[in-house]
Order: C-alpha cells, then structure tokens, then sequence
C-alpha cells in the first residue's frame, strides 16, 4: 500500500510541470494599483511573459526591462538578443538602463546568431537558478517561435521558477503558451510643463488567470515600479478605458489592436 | 651538384621543388602528433623535433623501449626517422644525426660523442673545415684542446656548442606551445570511434584532472581537450571558464555543450588511440569561506552558466557591461566578455534622483543621419525625417551641449548639441546636431542625428 502510493506521488511529481500545479511564487506586484487587480496581484514568477512592441520605438523594450526588474530582486537577468537587432533597433545603452534605475553591472547579455540559438539558450539559461529573470528579443516572426517552442520555454520557466520574458518588436501576434501578453506603445506625455518619467501605453490582450486591460502606465525610475497614470487629458490615447470595466476594456483592446490567438 | 649533372648520372630523375613552407607545415603536424609521448615539445627546424621526455619514459617501458616506439610509429608513417636520448638537447641532436639509435647515460654524454665527427658539432661550415684542417676529425679531439685556444681561434659561441654536445652546459629550448599545468590521458589498445565513449572517456579524464587539481589547490581556467587520431591528425579544442574549475561534472559538462556545438565536428577518421584532457592555464582555487550575506551558489551557477554559454555559442557572445571613465555618450559603457570581465573600481554614474532619464535605454553604434527642420538655426527640430518616417516634435528638452574629448583624438570632432524630443506619438528620441554655428573649427553646415530611443 506505501509503495503504492509512495508511486502515486513520484507520478504526480512527474506530471506536475505538465499539468501546471508546480508550486509557484507569489506573484510580484507591478502598480499596486489597478493593473495588479486585474492581474490578481500581479506578475507570475516563473512563467512565459510575452511583450509585443505597438511601435518602432523603445516602449516595449523599456517596459520589459522594467518588469524584469520588478521581478529579478537582487538576481542576475540575462538579455538575449539577435546580432543584427542591433542594427536594426539599437544596442542596449548601458548608461540608459541605469537611469531607468536598473543596476547594468546585473546584466548579462548574450549576442545569439539567430532565433534557433537564441530560443535554446533561453532554454538553457532557464535552468539557472541564480538568473532573476531571462529575456529573450526575437524579432519578427520567425518560424522556429511556433507553439512547441513556447511551450518548451513555459516548462523550462515552471520548472526552476526563472521568470522568462519574450520581447518580439515589429512581430504579428501569434498563438503561444504565455501566461500574459502585452501590446505596448509610448504614450505621450501628459504634463504641457515637465518632461516626465517614461510612459507607456501597454494592453494586456491576454491573461491566462483573468481579465484583460489597457492602461496608461509610468514607469518610476526612483522606487521601481509602475504608477498608473491618470488619464488627465482626454482626447488621444489618453482616452482608453481605464475606469471601464475590464472586459469592455479588453474588448475595445482586441478589436483596436487587431489581436489574434 | 649541379642539376644537369645529376641528370646525367640517373637518367630517370625526377625533380621536385622544394617547398619550404609545406615542410614547415607538416613538421607542425608532426610535433603535434608527438604530443602523444610527452607535452614538451620543440621544434628543431627544418626537419628536427627535440621532445623533453623527463618523467614520461617510464611509461612507455623506459628510454629504450621509447625510443625504439618512436622510431617505429614514425616509420610506420613512411617517414625514415633517426633518434637519440642525451641529457642535453644539443648531445641528443648530435647523436641523431651521427650515432642513430643511441642511448647516452646520464652523465656520460662526452664519453658517447667523442667518437663522432666534429661536423656533429653543427658549427659554421668554415669552422667545421677549419678544425678537420688542423687535423681535428673528431669531436673527442676538439674537447681536448684547451679552451682558450678554441676560443682565441674560433670565438666564444663555438666553445659554448662544444660544452653543449659535451653535455656540460645546457641551453633552455622553448617548447611550441604553451606547457599545460596539468594533464590527463587515456590510451586505448584499439581506436576509439564512438561519440558515446568520447564523452565517457572526457568524463573519466575530468574527474582524474579534478583530483590532481583539488590536491594542487588549483583550478583550471583553460582547458584543453586534444583527440589524437591513429593517422596522426590531431584536433585540439579549448573551452576557457569564468572562474578557476575543478569539478568533474562541471568539466564534463561543458565539454559536452562545445562539442554539441562544434561547427565541423569531430571527425574520429579511423578512429581515437589517444585522448587527453590538460589544464593549461590553471589559478590557486582554494575553498570560500561563506559568510552569512555572500551567495556563493549563485555567484558559482552564474559562472557556470557563462561557461556553458562561452562553450556553446563562443566567448564573444557573453558580454557584461563595464562602465567607462568618459563622458561621451557612447563609450560611457562598454560590453566586454562576461569571462574575462574584471573588478573595475568605476562605478556607474548615479542617477539623479526625481529625473526623467537623460540617458537612452536604445543607442545605435552608428548614429543615424536625418533631415530635421529646426525654427531657428541652432535651435531644436520642429520635425524631422528618419527612417522614411516623419515625426513632428511636440516636446523638446535640451540642448545638452557635449564637446568631444580633444586630448584623445587626432582629428578634430565637431561638438555635439544633443536634445531629448518626444513626437506626437509619444516616442521619446535622443537627436544630436554635429557641430555649432557660426564657429570656423566647426562644419559649415550642421547635420543632424538619431542617436537613440528613450523607452
């Protein structure tokens, strides 16, 4: 009878990244705020988050640097990215990351040749737990990133607890396994005097544990993390639902932003 | 000789050209070949090898038997081959040439090589036809002048050969690379051909590599993995670590990932007969204290991840970022390899507190011409064209005024006036202008550049 079930728990230990009840971290709080409510008190550890950039920008850049710093602590991140990225959409300036206020001597950055090398090493850097969290740039939509290879990134995420994050600037949505996306864009700034904190304008078009939504979000460079802005202005951007309920928001989301999957 | 009377003697002659650097190539190959009998190798060109076999003859049966293995390897090879053991490199090289096959005890090397000719002297050919003019045949005659008449006839530098090939006095030959710091092997009776037992072999040799470096208190920063084939080629791959390594897994491991991701693999030919795993570069290791704030399992997982990293897609790929002591804009910091990435005593430039960034999250290595419509000449853009996109600026911050670090450069680099500039979307731009108005070091016309993305 013991061995009996001494057999069940190895098999449900087996089955357990596969089902998706690994023990998981509690999630790290993004605004305190609004996002977080919708969220359920945040962003999941040792997930796949996706981030889709709404412009040619650095917006989407930024706000996956942020979140990872939310979610790292005092760990390590590893940034992934493709060699011709660079040219394409700028090196990573060092100096300009620490004046988001995040630390560029806990960076590693790893210059992959193509999405193949960088979806495996993505892969692999997930084993480590000493990484707070992984991301991986891929632009484009590059056959590799279909649905096996983002589900293969989700175990290698639940598995150790890493937080991974894939960062697709100038990508269609496609289908995936991630526990959030996002569309984000810059938003202007509000304020006519001041040159503000970076602002972004970020949808969550998918959110695999509730609702989905679209705020104006600043990131606080000072205290890390999110504020959510007030929309003061009405008019252009400024104008998305933030006081509406959510589904409406998500709806209003998913048909201004042409989102699939 | 001259060619045309070698034809007339062998009519059936055939004449190559030489080819010295073909020799040299394949002399190259045979030195790396010869590693297989012991890692202090030299070379003695054009067609000579001086190997230092101090503690290895024992294993292959003593000098003798080494010897005789050498010899025959290298026939077997279709090479003719003359050999000879001396206690100085210069003795053995005599012997080879003159006395093949000979063996000079310890201490004996002046009895063994008095017999030979003095051109196994290999002095100048003047002085070689000197000393047989003077009635001198033999390098035991020569050794019985006196020094000072030697040296009076035929200078210092011959005098110093003769104690040489006496076995007196010893000149330090160089090996051809680097002498590992350790090293392990394995020799296989047959020749290995499975990528299987590749590996397991890589792992048995990793844990005899980390006992010998555990007991040394060391730790390998460079490793060397050579495969030697039974046809004499010899393939070496290196994988270099973050931090000095001695745990076997560890080891095995990461060896596992480079030869996953070698470009051309493996190729065993006719197969593996010996296989060796060397430290080359290895640093004291000892064990870390912990102390109650320290992480050293995460410092150490990092390490081995970067390791893993370097092995698989090369060293140049992991990079941390260092930060410089400049303040133009795009070196301020800098990428270098994670593994080789040291302590600095700079630090990063504080932000400051309750500003927006001044500095881009994006910057490209080359700043990107546009065409920008400014109000006034050396005002800020109105709207400007990049990338075939026009913005029009809706908020402006600057200018930043950065002039160029004079006392580094030889030619003259205009000053740049750089502004943060936000378009109606919200994107946030860094824009530069090369060069002020109105100033006759600057450039007549200013152009203007993107330099960077504010997230």
């Amino acid at each position: 009878m013991s061995l009996l079930l001494k057999n069940l728990e190895g098999v449900r230990q087996l089955l357990a990244p596969i089902s998706g009840e690994s023990r998981r971290a509690a999630p790290v709080a993004l605004d305190r705020d609004r996002a977080d409510a919708v969220l359920r008190g945040g962003i999941v550890p040792g997930a796949l988050h996706e981030i889709f950039a709404g412009d040619a920008g650095a917006a989407a850049a930024g706000f996956t640097a942020a979140l990872a710093q939310l979610v790292r602590g005092r760990k390590r991140l590893l940034w992934i990215r493709q060699d011709y990225a660079a040219l394409e959409h700028g090196e990573i300036g060092p100096t300009g990351l620490a004046e988001l206020g995040i630390d560029p001597s806990g960076l590693l950055m790893l210059r992959a040749a193509d999405a193949t090398d960088a979806l495996r090493a993505a892969v692999d850097a997930l084993s480590c737990v000493a990484l707070g969290a992984v991301i991986a740039e891929i632009p484009g939509n590059p056959k590799i990133l279909d649905l096996v290879a983002s589900r293969r990134l989700v175990l290698a995420a639940q598995n150790r607890g890493v937080t991974a994050f894939l960062l697709r600037p100038g990508a269609q949505v496609e289908p995936s396994a991630a526990e959030t996306r996002w569309l984000v864009r810059s938003a202007p700034c509000t304020d006519r005097e001041d040159w503000g904190a970076p602002r972004f304008d970020a949808a969550l078009t998918r959110n695999r544990r509730g609702e989905t939504g679209r705020w104006l979000m600043e990131w606080s460079c000072d205290d890390g993390i999110f504020r959510t802005a007030p929309a003061a202005h009405p008019g252009t951007v400024a104008a998305a639902a933030v006081d509406r309920p959510a589904e409406a928001a998500s709806a209003r989301a998913e048909r201004d932003w042409r989102c699939a999957g | 000789m001259p060619l045309a009377s070698a034809h007339a003697l062998v009519t059936a002659l055939r004449v190559v050209a030489a080819d010295l650097p073909a020799d040299a190539a394949l002399l190259g190959a045979i030195a790396d070949w010869c590693e297989r009998y012991s890692p202090f190798v030299a070379l003695d060109p054009p067609h000579g090898l001086l190997l230092d076999i101090t503690g290895a003859s024992h294993l292959f049966g003593g000098e003798a038997a080494m010897l005789a293995t050498v010899a025959k390897a290298f026939r077997a090879q279709g090479f003719l081959c003359f050999g000879a053991i001396a206690g100085t490199a210069a003795a053995a090289r005599a012997l080879a040439r003159f006395a093949n096959g000979t063996i000079a005890a310890p201490g004996d090397e002046a009895a063994t090589i008095a017999p030979l000719p003095v051109a196994a002297l290999d002095l100048e050919p003047k002085d070689t036809h000197a000393l047989e003019r003077a009635g001198l045949k033999t390098i035991g005659q020569v050794a019985a002048r006196t020094r000072a008449e030697l040296t009076a006839r035929f200078g210092k530098e011959m005098v110093a050969k003769l104690e040489r090939s006496l076995g007196r006095s010893e000149k330090p030959i160089s090996p051809r690379r680097i002498l590992p710091a350790y090293r392990a092997e394995r020799r296989f009776a047959e020749p290995v051909l499975s990528q299987d037992f590749v590996a397991e072999t890589i792992e048995g040799l990793a844990a005899s590599l980390g006992a010998i470096l555990e007991e040394r208190g060391q730790g390998a920063r460079l490793l060397e993995a050579s495969f030697f084939r039974t046809d004499g080629a010899v393939r070496r791959i290196p994988v270099e670590t973050a931090r000095p390594l001695r745990d076997p897994a560890v080891i095995a491991r990461l060896f596992r990932t480079r030869l996953d991701a070698l470009h051309d693999p493996l190729d065993p030919g006719f197969g593996f007969d010996l296989i060796c795993l060397s430290a080359v570069h290895a640093e004291r290791l000892v064990p870390e204290s912990v102390g109650l704030e320290a992480r050293p399992d995460e410092e150490r997982e990092i390490a081995f991840l970067i390791d893993r990293l370097a092995a698989r897609f090369g060293a140049h790929r992991i990079l941390s970022f260092q930060p410089q002591d400049t303040h133009i804009p795009e070196a301020a910091g800098i990428a270098v390899p994670a593994q080789h990435a040291d302590a600095t005593d700079l630090a990063w430039e504080a932000r400051e507190p309750g500003e927006p960034p001044r500095r881009p999250l994006r910057m490209f290595a080359r700043p990107e011409p546009i065409e920008a419509i400014a109000q006034v000449p050396d005002g800020p853009p109105v709207s400007f064209q990049w990338r075939r996109v026009r913005h029009r600026v809706t908020r402006v911050e600057g200018p930043e005024r950065i002039a160029m670090e004079w006392w580094q450069q030889r030619e003259h680099r205009p000053t740049r006036d750089y502004y943060r500039v936000e378009d109606d979307s919200g994107q946030r731009f860094w824009l530069y202008r090369d060069g002020l108005y109105g100033r006759r070091s600057e450039p007549d016309v200013p152009r203007w550049y993107v330099h960077g993305l504010f997230a």
